[in-house]
């Protein structure tokens, strides 16, 4: 019972410590002093102003920015990816083993490797740095991660089935859509969720490939901003719906994994 | 089944977008800016006592803040995969979350928290912000391993007449070795390449070998930020062939899983 308890308090002690950051730019996110830690009553104005613009239009743009290559770059990643899966499924084993060894290259490689080489492609091909060499760098180390979820879904799948699909008279087109894409569907949202949320994240490799054209995505604003020495305030009631969006992202991704092995 | 050309796209996507860069890095690295061979840029690593003591640095900050989360993490790790605690999942969860939450609001969090608490930023805030960011990554593959261990070897030492702290060190500990040592890697990778949150941790007082590594490249020094790259890539390769060699060993000679 005593062991019991001082396990327990064990795990909330290091919870509080992992957690009271977090939560300071929480509850600070609720009160409009300029300063973190100044307390000037209960207010609504950060979350008020963040989303109206205006003074902080940069800072909409970059929130914008984010969301729209992370929704680009998940989606071709997880396009992409699934093909790909289908693919190296059906490659012979020692083809397969290569391709599965440089798949993992990208998801092993600090990012300020991946970054540099990213760079370093770019600048040798002289393509010049902005929009599109991010989408496409995101791409790059997304995909593998929409590789590892389609593949489980593929190898759980009975092959004779997309046999018996073509016997019965299905062209090899409707076979894929009516057999297959419904098999590996949940990988492919998973595999969608998970490279929305690493793009979202992602500064290292961003900063490496937006170029000095003034583009600029959440990541590479804060760092501009915490560089700066002053912290825009609305930086906080950001933080804040950024941490609730993820933490019910990946709500949502436990409950599909839970789901999938409940199935199993 | 031609279905195995699928692979094709992705296979030329990689080749450009993974193999080709990092080809490139070892290029660039082996070569002054008119293209020329050289070990220059490597010469010039050695000779800069700056360089040098960075790196240096970097690697203990590193070490330091691996042990830290092996430390704390174990523990917690342990905690949570054993069912006589009657953890839940959600606790789980709780822990492998801020994996997932971006990390320079971790790092601006942390920065507030020390404000906050009017604690002076340097190198306890640099630590503190390294362990509170990197600590999920030693706790989830210790979880891992330890949940799938099998319960009944516990029982059985403890039935052979074995000590708590005997089956502590003669059972599990070993048989979580696989983990402790992905758990390892997966903090000391990260942490000994990260850049920029040190300098948000430290006012710009303490700078990190990934923060040379970025200023190099940002100076247009790519050749020698590249093989500056390279030296990093080959300690951390060492680093992950160490630890994947301590694996097999273990797995071969725990046997039972």
């Amino acid at each position: 019972m005593m062991k019991n308890l001082l396990a327990k308090g064990y795990l909330w002690l290091l919870l509080a410590l992992l957690y009271s950051p977090i939560l300071i730019i929480m509850i600070f996110s609720f009160t409009e002093a300029k300063v973190l830690g100044n307390w000037t009553g209960f207010s609504f104005d950060l979350y008020s102003s963040l989303f109206s613009g205006g003074m902080h239009h940069s800072l909409t743009n970059a929130l914008i920015n984010t969301f729209v290559i992370a929704l680009i770059a998940a989606s071709v990643s997880t396009m992409l990816g699934s093909i790909a899966a289908i693919g190296i499924y059906n490659l012979k084993s020692r083809t397969r083993a290569t391709m599965n060894f440089v798949n993992n290259i990208p998801i092993m490689n600090p990012d300020i490797i991946t970054g540099v080489s990213l760079f370093l492609l770019f600048v040798s091909f002289g393509i010049s740095q902005g929009f599109t060499t991010v989408v496409l760098a995101h791409i790059s180390f997304c995909t593998p991660y929409v590789v590892l979820s389609v593949m489980p879904r593929l190898k759980k799948m009975n092959p004779n089935i997309y046999e018996a699909a073509l016997d019965l008279g299905a062209t090899p087109f409707q076979a894929l859509r009516k057999v297959i894409l419904p098999e590996i569907l949940p990988g492919m949202i998973s595999g969608f969720i998970l490279a929305f949320t690493l793009s979202i994240d992602d500064f290292a490799v961003t900063i490496f490939t937006i170029g000095n054209e003034g583009l600029e995505t959440l990541s590479t604003y804060i760092y501009a901003d915490a560089r700066k020495g002053g912290l825009t305030p609305e930086l906080r009631p950001l933080s804040t719906i950024i941490f609730v969006t993820v933490l019910v992202l990946l709500i949502v991704i436990n409950r599909r994994a839970e789901k999938q092995k409940q199935e199993k | 089944m031609r279905r195995r050309n699928w692979s094709i796209p992705y296979a030329i996507f990689l080749l450009v977008f993974v193999v080709v860069p990092l080809i490139l890095i070892v290029a660039y690295a082996f070569t002054d800016e008119e293209g020329a061979f050289t070990l220059g840029n490597f010469r010039k690593f050695m000779m800069h006592p700056e360089a040098i003591n960075t790196f240096i640095y970097s690697i203990g900050i590193a070490m330091i803040t691996t042990i830290l989360c092996l430390v704390l993490g174990y523990p917690a790790a342990y905690i949570l995969s054993q069912k006589q605690f009657k953890t839940s999942k959600t606790m789980v969860v709780l822990f492998i979350l801020p994996m997932w939450v971006n990390i320079l609001i971790r790092t601006l969090a942390t920065v507030a928290l020390f404000d906050f608490l009017k604690l002076p930023l340097g190198e306890g805030a640099l630590v503190f912000g390294m362990v509170y960011n990197f600590l999920p990554f030693m706790i989830y593959p210790i979880y891992n391993t330890l949940q799938k261990m099998d319960q009944s070897l516990i029982e059985a030492a403890q039935d052979l007449g074995a000590n708590p702290m005997k089956v502590f060190t003669k059972v599990v500990l070993p048989l979580s070795m696989p983990g402790i040592f992905s758990g390892i890697l997966m903090v000391f990778m990260p942490t000994v390449s990260t850049f920029a949150i040190a300098e948000l941790l430290t006012m710009n007082n303490i700078k990190l070998f990934g923060t040379t590594v970025q200023e190099n490249i940002y100076n247009g020094m790519w050749n020698y930020g590249a093989a500056l790259s390279l030296i990093m890539l080959l300690l951390i390769a060492i680093m992950s062939l160490f630890s994947n060699e301590e694996n097999n060993a273990q797995n071969e000679s725990g046997g039972v899983i």
